[in-house]
C-alpha cells in the first residue's frame, strides 16, 4: 500500500464461486454463481473493521486503486478510499463486489447459461436489490465476516446497504444511504423506462441475444446513457459547464453537434456502449424501479425498518433532483419514528446525483467523521 | 449550581429531563446538550440544525443530528413521538416563532425553551439611552445579529396564554445566578418548561 500518495495502489480482482443454489426473488434459481471483488486494507483479527461497498447503475468491484499496466483506471470511488482517506484503509478493511447480473464478471447476462452452455443473455433472471444482498451475504460468510463494521452505497448502492439492515440486521452496524431513496417516484421509473425501450427497440437487440448475432445495441445502450446524464446532472450545473456555446463558431444549419452539450452527451454515450452490457442495464434499472421496501407494509416505510438495528448515516445532495433530498428526509423519519440512531446531512452541491462522485470538502469531511467515529 | 455544560441554561434543561427519554432538541449546535443527555440520563436524542459546520461537529461528536430548516417546521415528526422538545437559545432566531412553538408541542408532550430577555434592566437602561442592547446575553450588534425576534418574558407569557400553552416551570438567570423577584426586570435568560393545556 502506498500511503505517500494515499492510494491504495495497484489492485487485482478475485473471485468467489459459490455452488448453493440461490433462489431470486422473482422465483427462479441460480445453480451456482460467481462474484468478481477487490478488498483493500487487512481485516483486523476480531474480523470488525469490514466496510462493504454497493455499488449503482454503472459501477462495479473497481473501487480504489488501479490495476497492473493501467493506472489511469482508477477506481470509482477512489477519492473517498485509501490509507488517510475519508474512508480510511489503514483502520478498514473495505470490500468492493460486482453484483450478481453484472457485466464485470460476476455471474451475469453474458455468462454461460449451465441449461444450454450459450450466454444466458435476455435468460438471465431479473435480480433485486435483495437479491444481489443474499449474494453479498455470501461473499462476507466466504471472507470471514460475520457483520460489517459499515455498510455504504451511493444512489442504487444506499438501496443496498439499506437492505442489508432490513434482512441482515444482526450483521451490519453502520448504515450508510447516500444520494439514496426508499423508492424510487414514477418520475424516476419513467426516466428508466425510456431507456429500457431505447435499448429493447435497437434492431440489434435480437430479444435480448445479440451475442450470438456478434453485435450489440450500441445505439440503444447510447440513448439510455444519454439520458441518464441529463438526469445525473442539475440544470444549473449544465448551464454553468455547457451553457450555449458552441463546438464550432456558427450554428451549423444540420443535425450534426452544434451545442457543447450535444457532443458531451454523444461522447458519455459512446464511451459508455463500448464498455457496458445492455442486459445488464435493464436488469440493473429493474432492480432500482422493484425496490421498496415498505411495499409490504402498507406502503408504511416506518414499520418496513422496524427490524433494522443499525446505525445510519444518511446524505442527500441539494441540487440532486433524481434523488432529491426529500427521498433522503423519508428514510431520516422513518428511522427516528423507531427510534434508531441517524444523522442526516443535506449538502449544499451544484453537481446534481453525481454529487456523491465528487470530493465537495463538507461532504467528504462528513464520511471522515461519521467513520472516524466507527468502532472497530 | 453547577454549570455542568459551560452554559447554564443546560443545567435547568437536563433537570427536567427523565432517564431514557426521547428528546429532539432545535437548533442543537455542536450537540453538547444531547450528549451529556446521552451520557447521563441515557436519553434517545436527536439535533436538528441547518448550519453544516454543527452538523459536522455533532457527527464527530457522536451525536445524531437532522439537517432541517427549522423554519420550514417539524412536518416530518409524527405527533407526540419527542417526551420533550428543546430549543436553548434559539427561539429569538427563528422567524416564525409562533408556528414554531405549536409545532414543539405538536411532536413532544412537553418543550423546553430558552432565550435571552430583552425585558431585563440593562436593555432597558440603553434603549431609555437611544441605543440597541449589547450585554452579555445579547451580544451582537444590530446589524450582525442573527436574532430576528425581540421579545421580554412578559411578551412570551402573552402569547402561551393567547395560544394555550401552559407554563409548566419557569426560571430566570443572571449571570450564574437565579433571580427570584420581578424577573422580567432582572433575568437576562430565562428558561421555561411548556406543555399544552388539558382538551
Amino acid at each position: 500500500m502506498d500511503t505517500s500518495t494515499n492510494s491504495v495502489g495497484e489492485v487485482a480482482p478475485q473471485r468467489a464461486r459459490f455452488d448453493a443454489p440461490l433462489t431470486l426473488s422473482g422465483g427462479a434459481a441460480l445453480p451456482a454463481f460467481e462474484l468478481v471483488y477487490e478488498t483493500y486494507g487487512e481485516l483486523n483479527a476480531a474480523r470488525s473493521n469490514a466496510v462493504l461497498v454497493c455499488h449503482a447503475l454503472s459501477g462495479n468491484h473497481h473501487v480504489a486503486g488501479w490495476h497492473a499496466g493501467n493506472p489511469k483506471n482508477l477506481g470509482w470511488w477512489d477519492n473517498l478510499i485509501g490509507p488517510g482517506k475519508p474512508l480510511d484503509t489503514r483502520k478498514f478493511f473495505v470490500v468492493g463486489v460486482n453484483n450478481l447480473g453484472g457485466c464485470f464478471g460476476s455471474t451475469g447476462p453474458m455468462s454461460p447459461n449451465p441449461a444450454s452452455g450459450r450466454p444466458w443473455g435476455a435468460d438471465f433472471p431479473v435480480v433485486t436489490v435483495e437479491d444481489w444482498v443474499a449474494a453479498q451475504a455470501r461473499l462476507a460468510d466466504r471472507l470471514g465476516i460475520e457483520a460489517w463494521a459499515a455498510v455504504i452505497g451511493g444512489s442504487l448502492g444506499g438501496m443496498q446497504a439499506m437492505q442489508w439492515a432490513l434482512e441482515y440486521p444482526e450483521r451490519i452496524r453502520h448504515a450508510l444511504a447516500i444520494a439514496s431513496a426508499p423508492k424510487l417516484t414514477a418520475q424516476n421509473i419513467a426516466f428508466n423506462e425510456v431507456a429500457r425501450q431505447a435499448i429493447l427497440t435497437d434492431p440489434d437487440f435480437h430479444g435480448g441475444h445479440y451475442y450470438e448475432h456478434g453485435v450489440v445495441p450500441a445505439r440503444g445502450l447510447r440513448l439510455a446513457r444519454m439520458l441518464g446524464h441529463i438526469t445525473y446532472l442539475s440544470d444549473d450545473q449544465m448551464a454553468e459547464k455547457f451553457g450555449r456555446r458552441l463546438r464550432q463558431a456558427d450554428l451549423r444549419y444540420s443535425y450534426d453537434v452544434d451545442f457543447e452539450i450535444e457532443s458531451y452527451l454523444r461522447y458519455q454515450g459512446d464511451k459508455f456502449a463500448g464498455f457496458f452490457d445492455a442486459n445488464t442495464y435493464l436488469i440493473t434499472t429493474k432492480a432500482l424501479d422493484y425496490f421498496d421496501p415498505a411495499r409490504d407494509y402498507g406502503g408504511r416505510l416506518a414499520a418496513a425498518l422496524a427490524r433494522a438495528k443499525a446505525k445510519f448515516l444518511v446524505v442527500s445532495f441539494s441540487t440532486d433532483w433524481r434523488f432529491a433530498p426529500e427521498r433522503s428526509r423519508e428514510i431520516v423519519y422513518g428511522l427516528v419514528h423507531n427510534g434508531l440512531d441517524v444523522s442526516y446531512a443535506e449538502v449544499e452541491s451544484m453537481a446534481g446525483h453525481d454529487s456523491f462522485l465528487l470530493d465537495d470538502p463538507h461532504y467528504h469531511a462528513v464520511l471522515r467523521a461519521y467513520f472516524e467515529g466507527i468502532n472497530t | 449550581m453547577t454549570n455542568v455544560l459551560g452554559r447554564l441554561d443546560f443545567d435547568v434543561i437536563a433537570k427536567w429531563i427523565k432517564p431514557g427519554e426521547k428528546v429532539l432538541d432545535l437548533g442543537c449546535g455542536d450537540g453538547s446538550l444531547l450528549r451529556y443527555l446521552r451520557d447521563e440520563k441515557g436519553v434517545l436524542g436527536y439535533g436538528a440544525d441547518n448550519d453544516p459546520a454543527n452538523i459536522l461537529a455533532c457527527i464527530g461528536n457522536g451525536v445524531n443530528v437532522i439537517q432541517i430548516d427549522l423554519e420550514a417546521g417539524l412536518s416530518g415528526f409524527e405527533d407526540g413521538f419527542f417526551d420533550h422538545v428543546v430549543m436553548s437559545l434559539s427561539l429569538q432566531t427563528v422567524r416564525h416563532t409562533e408556528r414554531l412553538l405549536a409545532e414543539m408541542l405538536r411532536v413532544g408532550r412537553e418543550a423546553v425553551v430558552s432565550f435571552p430577555n430583552f425585558g431585563h434592566r440593562s436593555h432597558r437602561k440603553a434603549i431609555a439611552a437611544g441605543r440597541m442592547p449589547v450585554s452579555e446575553s445579547l451580544p451582537y450588534q444590530w446589524f450582525n445579529s442573527p436574532n430576528v425576534r425581540f421579545f421580554t418574558m412578559a411578551d412570551f407569557e402573552a402569547l402561551c396564554a393567547e395560544r394555550g400553552i401552559v407554563l409548566r416551570e419557569r426560571l430566570g438567570f443572571e449571570g450564574d445566578n437565579i433571580v427570584t423577584e420581578d424577573l422580567n426586570l432582572n433575568a437576562s435568560i430565562a428558561v421555561y418548561r411548556l406543555g399544552r393545556a388539558a382538551q
